[in-house]
């Protein structure tokens, strides 16, 4: 029995399926924890991915499977479909776990001097050297006095 | 103007200069670290924001064999109370319970179970002496979210009104108890 060469592509297609279907899926554990609505679903994991898992500490809470991770999911997703901004849902993160929730720390005082530090030790170090190593300013040397040119006399002709 | 870079006493100062700086380094990453002895650093410690506000919102069911206890209870109390997270499936929580019992007459303690079946708390509870005077039971730990707990055992020094004074995620040892709980739950009461 002949099969149509397009049967072949369709088993090939199923199979690719089957196989890169826990790529897309491997977000959440349980298909259930997911939005109905694929566009909040995508939100919901968007902002997931930038809320790191206190447990494991530095999985997001979307990679996690440990519990916390879970229920911070969960809440995640109902804060969505109440229909709160992005940024509603990360302060109420930030209110209850602080910045360390955040995989993305934000800039503050203590972050920007962190990023600058390199810049600031290279200032610094180039004022110490530069202070270092100027050029002595000339001095007009007080002439020598008499004890001091006999002595030199005397160890010029010793040579 | 006596300006002269050679002098044998600014080259020993320059030369002395990056000792000093690499000592007083030294001095402070010494006083950082033997922190983590004495309990007043903890390099894992999650910085709570909830430091020095009021307890969170939350009414919880009763958790066998105490009375529980809702965020408006805390916030009546006129002197200090250790609340603790814990659960019967937490090891570091079994670890604690005999500070905390030794404790309890000191200070009054206050337990949460955390994602824990009643039963199972309850038993734990009981063999471990039950150090808390009142418990409530956080089934399914979303009351936990709302305190900023990350993991048990999680423990909090209320200060009179319910405001959240001291926090700490790692169980409760003897010397946190001298060190800082106990001077800090004494400068509340009074």
């Amino acid at each position: 029995m002949k099969t149509h060469p397009l049967r072949h592509y369709g088993v090939i297609a199923l199979l690719a399926c089957l196989l890169f279907a826990p790529f897309v899926a491997m977000a959440v554990d349980d298909p259930s924890e997911m939005l109905p609505d694929p566009a909040q679903e995508q939100r919901a994991e968007a902002i997931g991915s930038q809320l790191r898992c206190l447990v494991c500490q530095n999985e997001s809470i979307e990679d996690s499977s440990a519990d916390l991770a879970r229920d911070l999911r969960h809440v995640v997703r109902e804060h969505v479909a109440k229909g709160e901004s992005n940024r509603q849902i990360m302060d109420w993160m930030v209110n209850r776990y602080g910045n360390f929730i955040r995989l993305k720390p934000p800039l503050t005082i203590g972050t920007l001097l962190l990023w600058v530090m390199p810049l600031l030790a290279l200032c610094i170090g180039m004022g110490v050297a530069w202070w270092t190593f100027r050029r002595p300013r000339t001095v007009t040397p007080t002439p020598l006095t008499d004890a001091e040119r006999r002595r030199l006399s005397d160890l010029t002709e010793t040579r | 103007m006596n300006d002269q870079p050679s002098s044998p006493t600014r080259r020993r100062l320059l030369m002395a200069a990056p000792l000093v700086v690499a000592g007083g380094i030294g001095v402070g990453f010494w006083r950082m670290l033997s922190g983590m002895t004495r309990g007043s650093f903890d390099p894992h410690d999650i910085h709570a924001p909830a430091l020095n506000r009021p307890v969170p919102d939350f009414a919880l069911p009763d958790q066998a064999p105490g009375q529980g206890f809702s965020a408006q209870d805390l916030r009546a109390l006129k002197s200090p109370v250790l609340v603790n997270y814990f659960a019967s499936w937490c090891i570091p929580c079994v670890a604690e319970m005999p500070v905390l019992n030794a404790l309890k007459e000191r200070l009054p303690i206050w337990g949460i179970a955390y994602k824990d079946k009643p039963e199972h708390a309850l038993g734990f509870v009981q063999r471990a002496g039950n150090p808390y005077a009142r418990i409530a039971a956080d089934r399914d730990g979303l009351a936990a979210i709302d305190w900023g707990v990350s993991g048990v055992p999680e423990t909090f020094l209320i200060g009179p009104g319910g405001v959240i004074r001291w926090h700490t995620a790692s169980p409760i040892t003897e010397t946190m108890i001298t060190n800082t709980i106990m001077p800090l739950a004494d400068s509340l009461k009074s």
